[in-house]
């Protein structure tokens, strides 16, 4: 703690024959460090160095110094501008140090020009960039069709703890949160809708509505989002740490595939996970707004699950599997493509996991849309 | 800070530590005491879990001891974690720990800059004084951790470690993971550093070249305690079961070769 002779100060006498400096208390980083101190010499240091005088000139004693260190002995040396003084009366260490300080003092460097092409550069490097990714999630892709295959060939090889091991880290342990998501999305949903349907006396048509927009278009994508924020990030991950700690690399000299011994089981364990969420979801949200409507609008429980048969075709049911497997599928695949870029760095383990979630996200709702363009005419 | 210069620089009072393990307790410290004294360079060594590194995370306040009192600089070592703490003691983790999202540069600067005090040239310059004081070229300053190789690290972490010159430097294990070569150039940096800024080291170490070569004293964890805390020789003279294996096995006799005038039973 500063007390008050250890503070660093400065005591100048003018003599006749010239200037005479004496610096005394602990010119050190604890001390400098104080605001209130730091303030006070810098204050003093100005009024030494007034307009047109040379900071070094005069008799500069650094004797009396309690203690001198590198951040001390740096302030100095700016303050002198680089430049020993006339005459200096010193202690050898602190000369040692003033020493090395004017020794290792190096000019900062420029800062590089920016040419007129670097804009180009960057959108050059982004589009690069988009085809390493294009490139990696094709070959991901391509290799799983492979790994598939030689599971099939030979499926007593398969990792097949594994594969149930993801099936219940992504599917089992995932059922309270999708559940809870789409009962309150139902809910609310079916409130809204019974809130419009009321004016033109359309109650009916709620079990229409609730259910083709629930089994088809909801329920699948609400589930695909939870287990892209949930499971996509896992895989991130759990993969991005394997590379950290060399872990990828370990596999590799073992003549592991990571393919078929960490890329397929994810892929499968998810594309059969997903769908049995998604059905999941849909019966919670199909039971929130079918409470919502008996509440709100005194449509019984019995009515919606008579007329829901006949309001939604079984082909919707078929649409809503098979997107909800693709999505499965995504999902792992960018996960994985992900965590296997990540480099051997904590930073990019978070960006990597990061940028996962957002892309599978993104990728799910393209994928939907997609869907619904290619499939409109279908079960509607 | 406002203490006498014969005072110890550390002081460990009848220290326990006692690790809970479910159902069962270890006690790795029973009544340990243990003193440094200003300018020693201080080598902890002893067998695997004797407690050398939560000794020296304990010196740091980062852990807390189950009994018994530590004094570091004259102020208890839970204290030592406030302001400015980088100005009291400096330590070199194992593995560096540099933050990877920061250049070399910003790294050793930033004990200075979180205090947000100074103008951020005199830090940078500051932090370019200690980045070549370890032996570093100026223009490894804009490097990232992950570009540097691993002796490059420790002398980053050293630099960062040093930057507000603290009386007080704390080493685990300064030469684990690099070769001979590395190992040796850093010993070297450590002892012109230990000259020229008036250090006091404790370090963990099992590299008998660094113990010989660098240590002044050497102090032996064993049956929980400090059995020993003396200068090499007279450490490497006592008559123990676990010095007897592990500084006069056929490594130890080769490392010793660097002690001057030492006792050597062949």
């Amino acid at each position: 703690m500063p007390t008050e002779d250890s503070l660093p100060r400065i005591d100048v006498q003018d003599t006749p024959e010239g200037r005479t400096v004496r610096l005394a208390g602990a010119w050190t980083a604890a001390q400098l460090t104080v605001p209130a101190v730091w303030a006070a010499l810098t204050a003093q240091l100005k009024r030494l160095g007034a307009p047109g005088a040379v900071p070094s000139a005069g008799q500069w004693h650094l004797a009396g110094l309690d203690k001198l260190d590198y951040l001390g002995a740096q302030v100095l040396w700016n303050h002198w501008r680089h430049r020993w003084p006339e005459a200096l009366e010193i202690e050898p260490e602190q000369r040692a140090m003033l020493e090395n300080v004017e020794k290792f003092t190096v000019a900062p460097p420029a800062p590089p020009p920016s040419p007129w092409s670097e804009p180009l550069v960057v959108l050059g490097g982004r589009l690069l960039n988009l085809l390493g990714h294009a490139k990696g999630l094709l070959r991901l892709l391509g290799q799983l069709l492979l790994d598939v295959l030689r599971l099939l060939r030979h499926p007593a090889q398969g990792p097949w703890r594994d594969l149930s091991g993801h099936l219940y880290h992504f599917g089992a342990t995932a059922l309270h949160i999708t559940a809870l998501v789409g009962f309150l999305i139902g809910v609310v949903l079916a409130y809204l809708i019974s809130q419009q349907l009321r004016q033109f006396g359309a109650d009916a048509f709620i079990v229409n509505i609730l259910g083709i927009s629930l089994i088809r278009e909801l329920g699948p994508v609400l589930a695909a989002i939870l287990i892209a924020g949930r499971s996509g990030s896992a895989i991130t991950a759990q993969i991005g740490v394997m590379r950290v700690t060399e872990e990828l690399d370990a596999m590799r000299v073992m003549g592991i595939a990571k393919g078929f011994r960490l890329v397929m089981p994810r892929a499968l364990a998810l594309s059969l996970v997903m769908p049995l969420i998604s059905a999941w979801t849909t019966i919670a949200a199909l039971l929130g707004g079918m409470l919502a409507a008996y509440v709100a609008m005194d449509v019984t429980p019995s009515f919606f699950i008579n007329a829901l048969p006949a309001a939604v075709k079984v082909s919707n049911l078929v649409l809503a599997t098979a997107k909800s497997v693709v999505f499965g599928l995504l999902i792992a695949l960018i996960g994985c493509h992900y965590g296997l870029r990540v480099k051997p760095n904590t930073e990019s383990l978070g960006q990597g996991t990061t940028a996962s979630v957002v892309t599978s996200i993104t990728v799910v709702i393209l994928v939907d849309a997609l869907f619904a363009v290619l499939f409109r005419n279908v079960g509607i | 800070m406002a203490m006498a210069p014969s005072a110890p620089v550390v002081q460990i009072d009848k220290l326990w530590t006692v690790f809970h393990n479910g159902e069962k307790q270890t006690v790795i410290h029973k009544d340990l005491d243990l003193t440094i004294e200003r300018g020693q360079i201080v080598s902890l060594v002893g067998g695997s879990g004797t407690g050398k590194t939560v000794l020296l995370r304990q010196m740091l306040g980062l852990e807390t001891p189950a009994r018994g009192e530590i004094t570091v600089l004259g102020r208890p070592a839970a204290e030592l974690g406030k302001r400015g703490a980088a100005s009291r003691v400096g330590m070199l983790f194992q593995q560096g720990a540099l933050f990877s999202a920061f250049t070399v540069l910003e790294n050793i600067a930033f004990p200075l800059r979180e205090l947000k005090c100074l103008p951020a040239a005199l830090i940078r310059e500051a932090a370019m004084v200690k980045l070549q004081m370890v032996g570093l070229p100026p223009d490894a300053a804009e490097k990232m951790p992950s570009d540097l190789s691993g002796g490059m690290v420790k002398r980053v972490a050293l630099a960062r470690a040093l930057i507000m010159d603290p009386p007080l430097l704390l080493l685990d294990e300064p030469t684990a993971g690099l070769d001979p070569d590395s190992s040796d150039s850093f010993c070297a940096l450590l002892r012109s550093l230990h000259q020229s800024m008036c250090l006091t080291v404790v370090m963990v170490t099992h590299d008998l070249d660094t113990i010989f070569e660098l240590s002044t004293r050497v102090a032996v964890l064993a049956q929980q305690k400090v059995i020993i805390h003396d200068t090499p020789q007279k450490v490497v003279a006592f008559d123990h079961p676990f010095i007897h294996d592990f500084f006069l096995g056929e490594r130890g006799q080769r490392a010793m070769a660097l002690l001057p005038g030492s006792p050597v039973p062949l």
